[in-house]
């Protein structure tokens, strides 16, 4: 975090955002949660967050290890670094939870996330949205006369970028997998 | 050893092996045939209730009492959504409980069937975990699960929905030993480096103070022992939340009295200016806190707690150590001994001078009558008269049990039961009847209001029927004392609802439970009258008539600081600014 309290936002459109100094500063972390695969067991954690007020940008889900039942969620939160922590505590005390990792603060770690987006148009925008779409490495994965799905994956910025990049062009539906993430190294 | 049976009969085996003597609870649809095992047997004794909020209250003071986890068995939907409030309860005290919820038959689950109700989504918030058992051969795991849950680390309410289905069907016992070792294994032991700054800390401090709650209470007996010996070894001042009397006792010389919102004078100064707090297994609840940024602002503070969520959480503190209070207690002490036993001498005599200067405040002063009896002054005859006896007292919620926090003394741990976190009106007399239970032959007070002990009068009928010989000592002012007092301090005297108007003839109400019953309305009468009740053999309800408008002091106004309490009425005018009342 800058002196400045100029700090990166995860899913702003402009690049920078500049905050009252005097305000808490708001962090946003990845939280990788690691779970008992029980039923109930999302209720429970998103319950925690909607029942303490806390933020939740984004959260993907699954089971990640079938044999010994453990799903894996990835959680982009918001707060003060107060909050954050607590947060972390409020997870780790659950039942269910064996381990919660803050990626933020463990060192770099790789942010990914999928988008389907769905594009309608003709002529000279539907060539833009292709020639877009190859700077992106976005894939076409299905194709009408009229309309294009493209298969992309990225960090949350660069979903957002292109995302806006389509929006003249003709974006009709997105779908977002939401942050999957894993720290760097071993 | 693995044995087959039906999941109704695991139920009741599950529970034998956990030691379980009594289970609370009211029977239904949904749980019939648990009910049909209870009735084969006589290991377990089951009480009967009159609705299952009460189930779970008495459930709450045996388990508070005994330091065992309390049991309740309750039907399906609204049998479990009755037992919501008590659950809450618990979990916000941190109380163990199992409580078994039956449930429609799994192949109904989802259709609207009749007594359904999503427990396990109801219940998800307000227990500390819960689960739903499909399976008769998971269930007797399940159960031995729960008892481990709801016992170690912060303690608190669990709940296991059982469908029909899976009670009927048969399945394979898995007895306590051969269930598998929960991966629920909180720390136990405090970290080293941080106890040993604790102790650094405590070498030095000039204005110490320990501020203690019920974590201590629930750490077990042990912990309290730590805790005196600690105290007496330091010649530390000590003060205590609501939940945590009777872990130091009232009589001991470095005791403050209660702290907080009604604390003590003396008590919420020597927070306000101790150079250290030490806060052992209290959670800087608001109502002890006030505004949080004038909160001790002069003091480093240490927190022991076996909730890593409870530091930092809403106080910043300087040493957090993560562990159970015996423990780190243990530890604690035994490093400041081994370092010399060294303490701040003439740092602590000055502070004893200026403690010594706030007791003689006398903040609990109050202003005597000989026509009508103060409720400070009853709760004064109710300690004399009682003091020194085998005796647990329960509270309901409110002026009363503020009052009887301040007035009564309490020796030993476990003696004190009251909805602390909640704050539930109507919690006082089950868990009254809970704490009989568990000690038949000890004296069990509940002080109540008699507001808060028309909402769950229905277990009289419960403590009649076990002979349960509890007193039930209600404060009655015909007022909702606290919101009453609330309103006059902040809402201009304009006394909204908080009055009890038709309220029943309590000596009448006793007669026709089929107990006996006083009513007090003369000061001169109220020693006899507190002699009657504690020697009749058997539930008692005793109709205190007390000063109606009584206003409960000290108190710190909300979104005021320590140092700003109101000691009297003459305090009072205009003291809660706008931002103050919107807090509760």
């Amino acid at each position: 975090m800058s002196p400045l309290n100029i700090k990166k936002s995860a899913s702003s459109h402009s690049a920078y955002e500049l905050r009252d100094p005097n305000a808490p500063v708001i962090e946003t972390h990845t939280l990788a949660v690691i779970v008992e695969n029980e039923p109930g067991v999302l209720a429970r954690v998103i319950g925690l967050f909607s029942g303490r007020g806390y933020n939740i940008d984004s959260l993907t889900v699954a089971e990640v290890d079938h044999n010994s039942h453990r799903s894996r969620i990835t959680v982009v939160t918001t707060g003060t670094p107060q909050v954050i922590v607590q947060i972390k505590a409020q997870l780790a005390r659950m039942v269910p939870v064996y381990e919660v990792h803050d990626l933020t603060v463990e060192g770099p770690s790789v942010q990914r996330e999928l988008a389907l987006m769905k594009v309608a148009g003709k002529g000279e925008a539907r060539i833009e949205a292709l020639r877009l779409a190859e700077i992106f490495r976005a894939h076409v994965v299905d194709s009408t006369l009229e309309s294009f799905v493209f298969e992309m994956t990225g960090t949350p910025e660069k979903i957002d970028s292109f995302a806006e990049l389509m929006r003249p062009l003709g974006l009709r539906e997105m779908a977002r997998t939401g942050v999957a993430a894993l720290s760097r190294g071993l | 050893m693995t044995r087959q049976m039906t999941g109704a009969r695991m139920v009741v085996q599950a529970l034998k092996d956990q030691g379980v003597e009594v289970v609370f609870g009211y029977p239904g649809g949904a749980v019939l045939p648990i009910y049909d095992e209870i009735f084969q047997q006589n290991d377990i004794r089951h009480i009967l209730v009159r609705h299952e909020q009460g189930a779970i209250h008495m459930a709450e003071g045996y388990a508070r009492s005994t330091g065992k986890v309390g049991v309740a068995l309750v039907t399906s939907g609204p049998g479990a959504t009755n037992a919501v409030t008590g659950l809450t309860d618990a979990l916000l005290d941190s109380i163990p409980l199992v409580v078994l919820s039956g449930q429609v038959p799994t192949f109904m689950i989802g259709t609207d069937a009749f007594q359904e109700a999503d427990t396990i989504g109801i219940t998800r918030p307000c227990t500390k975990h819960n689960w739903l058992v499909k399976d008769t051969d998971k269930l007797s795991e399940t159960i031995h699960q729960a008892f481990h849950v709801a016992s170690h680390g912060r303690p608190g309410p669990v709940l296991i929905d059982i469908p029909k289905d899976v009670q009927f069907a048969t399945g394979t016992y898995t007895p306590k030993e051969a269930t598998r070792v929960s991966h629920y294994q909180p720390r136990v032991k405090g970290d080293s480096e941080a106890i040993a700054a604790m102790v650094a800390l405590m070498e030095t401090a000039e204005r110490p103070v320990f501020y203690t709650g019920g974590g201590v209470i629930n750490s077990g007996v042990k912990a309290s022992q730590l805790l005196r010996e600690f105290v007496a070894a330091t010649g530390f001042p000590i003060t205590s939340t609501l939940m945590g009397l009777g872990a130091y006792p009232a009589s001991g010389t470095a005791w403050l009295g209660m702290l907080g919102m009604h604390g003590l004078y003396e008590a919420n100064l020597a927070m306000h200016g101790c150079d250290l707090m030490i806060n052992i297994g209290a959670r800087f609840d608001d109502r002890i806190t006030g505004r949080i940024p004038d909160f001790s602002p002069n003091s480093k503070k240490v927190h022991v707690d076996i909730d890593p969520s409870s530091i930092n959480k809403v106080i910043r503190v300087d040493v957090g150590v993560v562990g159970d209070i015996a423990n780190v207690l243990e530890e604690a002490l035994a490093l400041w001994k081994s370092r010399g036993s060294v303490v701040n001498k003439d740092g602590l005599a000055k502070w004893w001078k200026q403690i010594a200067e706030w007791r003689a405040v006398k903040c609990l002063t109050y202003n005597g009558s000989t026509k009508v009896i103060k409720p400070q002054y009853a709760l004064e005859r109710l300690e004399a008269l009682t003091k020194g006896m085998d005796r647990y007292i329960t509270t309901e919620v409110g002026q009363h049990q503020m009052w009887a926090a301040q007035y009564l003394g309490f020796e030993a741990p476990n003696r004190w039961m009251t909805s602390g976190g909640l704050g539930t009106m109507g919690y006082g007399l089950p868990a009254s009847i809970g704490v009989q239970i568990a000690h038949p032959d000890s004296l069990v007070i509940n002080v109540a209001g008699e507001a808060s002990w028309l909402m769950n009068m229905q277990e009289m009928g419960t403590a009649m029927q076990f002979r349960a010989p509890v007193k039930q000592f209600i404060l009655n002012n015909e007022r909702l004392g606290m919101v009453r007092q609330w309103q006059e301090l902040l809402h201009g005297e304009r006394y909204s609802q908080s009055w009890s108007e038709s309220l029943p003839d309590f000596v009448k109400l006793a007669e026709a439970f089929g107990c006996r019953g006083i009513q007090v309305t003369d000061p001169a009468d109220l020693d006899d009258a507190i002699m009657e009740m504690i020697r009749y053999d058997g539930p008692f309800i005793f109709d205190c008539r007390v000063e109606k408008h009584e206003n409960c002091f000290p108190m710190i106004p909300s979104g005021r600081p320590h140092n700003e309490m109101l000691l009297g009425d003459a305090d009072t005018q205009g003291v809660i600014k706008a931002a103050g009342a919107v807090l509760v």
